[in-house]
């Protein structure tokens, strides 16, 4: 079922949660509403879900307007960061709430529902679980459950509020996985919400980029990491380091070090923010057209890349650089070293 | 060889076989000092007394003993004392419940001063609550006038002394669950919302298990405090024998007898009644611990 909100208006006493939202999820789509905290991302998903009212604005579920529908009649399926199980109750009992909550004329004979809930048990896989009461289970498996009790409805949308933020970081990498191979077998409009950048990278078809109430931008993970729509996204997403220049004739000039900005060649003389990603800069030992000079700071080679810092003259900030393991071997990347940095790419915003 | 081996390490383990003991090994210091004190502090304040009062009860031979705790008026005055306290405890339940909803859940002008109303009950001299509930509740009171209307008659009869014990039980029930409410997230609700749960169903199958097991403490508390309850029961009751004569004011009575033995005995009456009750109520507290685990 394809949701669209129009118009949406939210504030709270002086604080303004969402200014004039409106967006379109695509039936079967996973969407992830990114941004900051603050940024208004959990007020829109809890107004979609009905948990919350817009001040302006509304919401449309299948072209019908559900602004006045209250959560109960929504048929959402909602994920909450704090799992909010029911604790006095078993695994098997607070998958099978919603399930047996229904008025008697549509509610199923004990025997459906039990058969549901292990259906449902299997497809989180714990359905060795289903006698256990909420707090004997780990934090990951809590958050499964808490999903299978929101899937045993059979929500037409599943709405999820930064659904892994309180797990610990190796149960949220396999989780997040495990959810798109989850959507990708159920194929159920869904939205989740996180700050997370890595995160909606990796599970989401389309990412929502929010920041002060606003849409920064909208579009897929590649586009987004690719084409950052402004500076802000740029910042968000990934590490940069950043440069403060003046654009003139198609080049930025950072002190006496330039970058080209051809898609700038008009502008003359202006104030610029010039961001360059760690990964698209090159190091080599030897001078050459378009590169910085600089001094190795620190060098950490924990992990799958070599993070370095480097010491220059064009600003006071260190220039962080990633370069691939291999490469540790064929550069010296002693501390005080001299090297010459070369950016290979760069994104240039002009300042208003 | 391996013989000679466990033999070697037998003798150089520094673990000598675990000892049993009556208490299990805790990295906390000072468990001694600290059960020492605990249990002189138990009892001088309680369990010498207790003990004191049971031994001069048995001062009396067995069928004296007998003859006084199961007089008619002294059975009648158990009755009064315990059907009217769980009457009361009973009422604040329902009521107490009522208060804490209102005082975690909304906002409203006022509140705080509410709020600080529900703990008068502990601190005004019972005599004082006692005098002001008969004054309001006679046939004539701003309260019992209405009720006189209807025909019943509130001071002076058993429903008094229900009342005078709900007033003194109150803040039990409101502050024992209070705490627990206002710790219950509201993602709890908003999650059986979200199930299709219509509001009565959220709290009767999602909020109430979960309180129910502070509902049993402020019960068994505001219970407790009911049985023992004198001061403001005596203004309210008009203390007619084999009516409206709590078990207290009849031990007070023996007293001023002079009948010091046939006052105890009548007071380990309660002691057992008591005990046995509070017990009870405390395992069911358990058991209802033990599923939401905690």
């Amino acid at each position: 079922m394809s949701i669209q909100v129009r118009n949406l208006h939210k504030n709270f006493g002086q604080f303004t949660a969402l200014n004039n939202v409106s967006l379109d999820f695509p039936t079967g789509e996973l969407v992830a509403l990114l941004g900051p905290s603050g940024c208004g991302k959990t007020t829109l998903l809890r107004i979609i879900a009905g948990l919350e009212n817009p001040d302006a604005g509304s919401v449309h579920f299948h072209g019908e307007d559900a602004t006045n529908v209250h959560v109960r009649e929504r048929n959402v399926g909602f994920v909450f960061q704090h799992y909010a199980l029911f604790r006095h109750m078993t695994v098997f009992d607070n998958v099978a709430f919603g399930l047996t909550v229904r008025p008697k004329e549509t509610r199923p004979d004990n025997q459906s529902i039990k058969k549901r809930v292990h259906e449902l048990l299997e497809l989180v896989q714990l359905d060795w679980l289903a006698d256990r009461y909420p707090h004997q289970l780990s934090g990951g498996q809590r958050q499964r459950i808490a999903l299978a009790r929101a899937l045993a409805v059979e929500p037409k949308v599943l709405l999820l509020d930064e659904p892994f933020g309180a797990l610990d970081a190796k149960v949220r990498k396999d989780l997040r996985r495990w959810l798109r191979r989850l959507h990708d077998e159920l194929h159920i409009t869904s939205i989740f919400v996180t700050h997370d950048q890595e995160e909606a990278m990796e599970v989401a078809d389309k990412i929502v980029v929010l920041n002060k109430g606003n849409i920064e931008q909208i579009g897929s993970p590649d586009d987004i990491y690719n084409n950052p729509a402004s500076p802000f996204v740029y910042d968000f997403i990934g590490q940069v380091n950043l440069f403060h220049s003046r654009v003139d004739n198609g080049w930025a000039h950072i002190g006496d070090y330039k970058l080209p900005a051809p898609e700038h060649n008009t502008v003359i003389d202006q104030a610029a923010i010039a961001y360059v990603r760690p990964h698209d800069i090159e190091l080599s030992e030897s001078s050459s057209e378009g590169a910085i000079a600089a001094r190795i700071a620190h060098v950490s080679t924990a992990g799958s890349v070599l993070r370095i810092e480097l010491l220059h003259q064009l600003s006071n900030e260190a220039l962080h650089v990633e370069l691939p393991r291999a490469q540790e071997r064929s550069l010296n990347l002693s501390i005080g070293a001299h090297v010459y940095a070369k950016p290979t790419s760069s994104k240039i915003f002009l300042q208003k | 060889m391996s013989e000679i081996a466990s033999a070697v390490l037998n003798t150089a383990s520094p673990f000598s076989k675990p000892k049993k003991t009556w208490v299990k090994k805790s990295v906390l210091p000072g468990f001694g000092l600290s059960i020492g004190l605990a249990a002189l502090y138990a009892s001088l304040i309680v369990f010498i007394p207790l003990a004191g009062l049971v031994l001069k009860s048995l001062e009396l031979s067995w069928p004296d003993l007998w003859a006084v705790i199961s007089n008619p008026r002294a059975v009648a005055s158990y009755q009064l004392t315990f059907g009217a306290s769980l009457a009361a405890a009973s009422i604040n339940l329902v009521f107490g419940l009522i208060v804490a909803w209102v005082l975690v859940r909304y906002e409203f002008f006022g509140k705080r001063v509410i709020d600080a109303l529900v703990d008068l009950p502990f601190a005004l001299p019972t005599a004082v609550a006692g005098i002001a509930l008969t004054a309001l509740y006679t046939t004539k009171g701003w309260v019992g006038q209405w009720f006189w209307l209807a025909d019943i008659k509130v001071a002076y009869t058993w429903l008094g002394v229900t009342v005078a014990l709900t007033f003194i039980g109150l803040p039990f029930v409101v502050r024992t669950v209070q705490p627990v409410l206002a710790d219950l997230e509201a993602e709890v609700e908003e999650a059986a919302a979200s199930l299709g749960a219509s509001r009565w169903q959220t709290f009767s199958r999602v909020l109430l298990p979960a309180l129910l097991p502070s509902l049993l403490t402020g019960f068994a508390l505001s219970f407790a405090r009911a049985i023992g309850e004198y001061g403001s029961v005596v203004f309210i009751s008009g203390n007619m024998p084999y009516k409206t004569e709590i078990t207290p004011l009849l031990i007070m009575t023996k007293l001023e007898q002079f009948d010091y033995a046939g006052a105890a005995a009548l007071g380990t009456v309660m002691l057992v009644f008591s005990f046995v009750l509070l017990l009870l109520i405390n395992l069911l507290q358990h058991w209802s611990h033990k599923r939401t685990g905690g």
